[in-house]
């Protein structure tokens, strides 16, 4: 068994130590908000924050979080009040929405630990892991641009 | 999806009008044709469209699928419009598979040829219309007062000489004991509120927090999960099977063969491709163990020196090419292309003795149902498809064959227990299914005074439609629209087709034979543009005067992208237009190329003529998407094979667009009130050419294969 700390709650899996975090969150825990797209840290959709860094958990083993906070999607706000939510929802960034998860947990990294008032380079470099196959980049960088007011307290 | 008879366009709009004469009867269904059980006690349900809910929550009930498009906003808001109904309590819920849902013209439930907006328009005006005569009649009835003096104001029946209002949600119980009426007026367009108003998405706070619900993450009691070994090469068989040691993986619960390979069944993905990997197959490879794309490309050029079928002629194009003053000929080349959607393709199915559940996101609802009711051998009645969101489309999730679920409902009889079935990416980018490769010999003569006097277009590449039910009569459709509809007058024209029948399986791709047709017809009506000394703005203008959308999308985006406005050197302007799927679109591409010869797009203005607009930031949204996803075609991605086998194999050799590659990207609707048609497809075309067209005002060279790298320039 291994003991885990996910979205602020401890709990115990009892898988593999290699096993990719990833399916553990997917398929232990439930968690589907963290998404499967490629398996090799390619496009992004498997972003989760291990300690506040953004980490690909689909080439991350379980055996790297104990002892650490895991946040997923489904951790971040589930009432959608995180300014990168607010954002998103204002500005209406998801197509099909699939990676969008993985877009705002990479964005909150950048938010929170790099740049308060990003550029449109800081969030193009911040952001070019994370794959988005609709093409809602526009409104990606509009978005955390809009979060970034938000968080700031702007109206 | 195309619209499938572009050569025979009025009986096209035949089928179209005598289906859509035929649906009055259809929508007026008592209860939708589903398991649950809808207590008329609680919910006033006029049609199989809509449900009021005695909480006043209004349920759009839709037959289609949210692969991103937006349309499980855009399509409610249709309803809500004649139902004059309360945005704010507007719900979606996928519909069962039920022919009252069929597509008008395609005869199937599907989504997909951006046509949802247009084929629903009618019937989900109809839908609404109808509930508010219900809802007036119950209330009229109730206060004893003549219906005719009775209006709605979002989500109430008021009555104003008496003052009095009540709620849709009261209503809902009296409305369902009122008789349907017949032949209920539709609102003057002039006094739309909700239609045509920028309106919020109904699905993004579901996309910001994780709930949204896609086929991926869709669960059953005592679910497996399967991955197929599938075969290296198209059209391979199995010819010995050692599961030894995938059986030993700790989690593996069964190996079975399938018709699309050898199952590995496990309790989670990770087991299942670790018993996938330790699985050692050995395959008869077959016909198609030779194949490679060097040798396809060789064999179409060949080809491309002979006109082939012809699908259009206008005038004598042989002797006017003959003695025009200047002939010009270029050959054009595109690859296959894989669709890529984010979530890989999959499927659960929880079969039972008495019935079938599937939950997967699909465009082709009632075939995959088709192909479960075939294969499991139960009443149609007793096989349910669950509509899941849809992690991207592009045509991919229209599967003709059922693939991704018939596989899933096979491993799911042999191991007797809830089982999806998960593609890997690797499964995705190899699995065939391609937007087809093409290969393109254009000629054309101009006159003494640069004026294009004819037009010799032969194409040679594989059909989407054959063998599907779409397949059409003559030449495929998809592989010639777009080069059929080419607008440009000039007296004498050409389009001709070597339809090729090749072992690599092709689909429809968003925008389907337009992708490619689009960047071959734009690019060479430039070069022609040049040959005669003109700017390529003007040339086009002066072709287009009996076009009068054409001409003005064409306008409008040469306006705002300030066409005539100097750039610094190194950069360039490119314009190009395409009409597909009944809209137009006009883009310009700003573009500069390095020393090193790097390709940037830097900033693209479209502009739409989708006639009237139901959603105008839905139309924005799927324009800039629309180019995004043709810009990782135009630079980027390619599908080649080597001795039988797909080169590429995930997001690192099969690249796409990513943030640090996006333009800067403006769209721009022209007002319209003509009947709303889709974009979901329309934007994707003209990218390319306006891309290559940059390129060759930054630099005077001329790329004329895509993806568009300066080391294939002439």
């Amino acid at each position: 068994m291994i003991a885990l700390s996910v979205n602020a709650k401890r709990v115990m899996v009892d898988v593999d130590p290699s096993t990719p975090l990833r399916w553990v969150l997917r398929d232990n825990l439930g968690l589907t908000g963290t998404k499967y797209g490629c398996g090799m840290a390619q496009c992004g959709a498997c972003t989760v924050h291990i300690d506040a860094q953004a980490v690909r958990s689909c080439v991350a083993p379980v055996s790297r979080a104990p002892g650490r906070q895991v946040t997923n999607m489904e951790g971040l706000s589930p009432d959608v009040s995180d300014p990168l939510q607010r954002a998103w929802i204002e500005i209406d960034v998801p197509q099909c929405g699939y990676c969008q998860s993985d877009q705002i947990m990479s964005a909150a990294v950048l938010l929170l630990r790099e740049k308060a008032i990003p550029s449109n380079d800081d969030i193009d470099q911040a952001l070019a892991g994370n794959v988005c196959r609709c093409g809602a980049y526009c409104r990606i960088r509009r978005a955390v641009h809009r979060a970034a007011e938000l968080a700031r307290g702007s109206k | 999806m195309t619209d499938l008879h572009p050569l025979n366009r009025r009986e096209f709009l035949k089928v179209g009008v005598a289906a859509g004469g035929g649906m009055l009867v259809g929508i007026y269904l008592p209860q939708l044709n589903s398991s649950e059980t809808v207590s008329r006690t609680e919910v006033f349900q006029p049609n199989a469209f809509l449900r009021i809910g005695t909480d006043d929550m209004i349920t759009v009930i839709l037959g289609k699928s949210e692969m991103g498009t937006g349309i499980y906003t855009s399509l409610p808001m249709i309803a809500a419009e004649e139902l004059d109904a309360d945005w704010q309590h507007i719900r979606v819920e996928a519909a069962p598979v039920d022919e009252v849902y069929f597509h008008p013209t395609f005869h199937i439930q599907m989504t997909g040829g951006s046509s949802s907006v247009t084929s629903e328009w009618e019937r989900l005006r109809k839908a609404g219309a109808t509930a508010r005569a219900m809802l007036i009649a119950a209330a009229a009835k109730n206060w004893d007062v003549d219906p005719k003096a009775c209006g709605t104001q979002t989500g109430y029946v008021v009555h104003e000489p008496s003052n009095r209002r009540v709620s849709y949600g009261a209503l809902a119980e009296a409305a369902a004991t009122t008789p349907l009426p017949t032949d209920v007026p539709l609102k003057d367009p002039n006094n739309f509120t909700i239609i045509g108003r920028g309106t919020h998405r109904l699905d993004t706070a579901a996309k910001t927090n994780g709930s949204a619900l896609f086929g991926i993450d869709a669960k059953a009691p005592d679910m497996l999960t399967a991955l197929i070994a599938r075969p290296p090469v198209f059209g391979a068989k199995i010819s010995r099977v050692n599961d030894a040691r995938s059986r030993k993986i700790t989690g593996v619960k069964a190996v079975v063969p399938v018709q699309s390979g050898i199952a590995v069944v496990a309790d989670g993905f990770w087991a299942a491709k670790l018993g996938r990997d330790a699985l050692e197959v050995e395959w008869d490879e077959g016909p198609n163990a030779t194949v490679s794309t060097a040798a396809i490309r060789e064999q179409y050029a060949r080809l491309s020196n002979a006109p082939g079928k012809v699908a259009r002629r206008d005038g004598d194009p042989a002797h006017a090419l003959q003695t025009a003053a200047t002939k010009i000929t270029a050959e054009y080349e595109v690859p296959y292309l894989a669709h890529a959607t984010m979530e890989p393709l999959n499927c659960l199915v929880d079969l039972r003795a008495d019935r079938c559940d599937i939950w997967t996101g699909t465009q082709f609802q009632s075939l995959d149902h088709a192909a479960a009711v075939k294969l499991t051998g139960l009443h149609p009645n007793q096989v349910h498809v669950h509509t899941t969101m849809l992690g991207g489309g592009f045509g991919r999730r229209g599967s003709p064959t059922s693939e991704f679920v018939v596989e899933a409902v096979e491993v799911a009889k042999a191991v007797h227990a809830p089982v999806k079935v998960v593609w890997t990416r690797e499964d995705d980018i190899r699995g065939g299914w391609y937007r087809p490769m093409a290969y393109d010999r254009i000629s054309a003569g101009l006159d003494a005074s640069g004026n294009p006097v004819a037009w010799d277009h032969t194409i040679v590449s594989q059909g989407v439609l054959e063998g599907t039910i779409f397949a059409p009569d003559g030449n495929d459709g998809s592989s010639v629209e777009g080069a059929v509809e080419m607008p440009y007058a000039i007296p004498n024209v050409l389009v001709s087709l070597h339809a090729m029948k090749l072992g690599v399986p092709v689909l429809w791709w968003r925008s389907v034979g337009n992708s490619h047709t689009a960047f071959v017809v734009e690019s060479f009506i430039d070069e022609l543009a040049h040959a005669s000394g003109k700017d390529p703005y003007q040339f086009r203008r002066a072709l287009l005067a009996k076009k009068p959308r054409h001409l003005a999308v064409l306008e409008l985006a040469a306006e705002k992208a300030n066409w005539s406005a100097p750039l610094p050197k190194g950069q360039g302007r490119g314009i190009a237009l395409h009409f597909s799927f009944d809209t137009y679109v006009a883009e310009v591409a700003e573009v500069s190329v390095s020393e090193r010869d790097t390709i940037r797009v830097h900033r693209v203005v479209a502009a739409v003529d989708c006639g009237r607009v139901v959603n105008p930031d839905g139309v924005v949204a799927q324009t800039e998407g629309g180019i995004i996803f043709g810009l990782s075609a135009a630079l980027k991605s390619e599908i080649t094979l080597d001795r039988g086998r797909v080169q590429q194999s995930n997001f690192h050799d099969y690249q796409v667009l990513r943030i640090n590659e996006a333009p800067q990207i403006e769209v721009y609707i022209v007002p319209s009130t003509e009947h709303p048609m889709g974009v979901g497809e329309p934007p994707v075309p003209p990218i390319a050419p306006a891309v290559a067209n940059a390129v060759f005002a930054a630099t005077g060279k001329r790329v004329r294969k895509s993806p568009i790298r300066m080391n294939e320039a002439v």
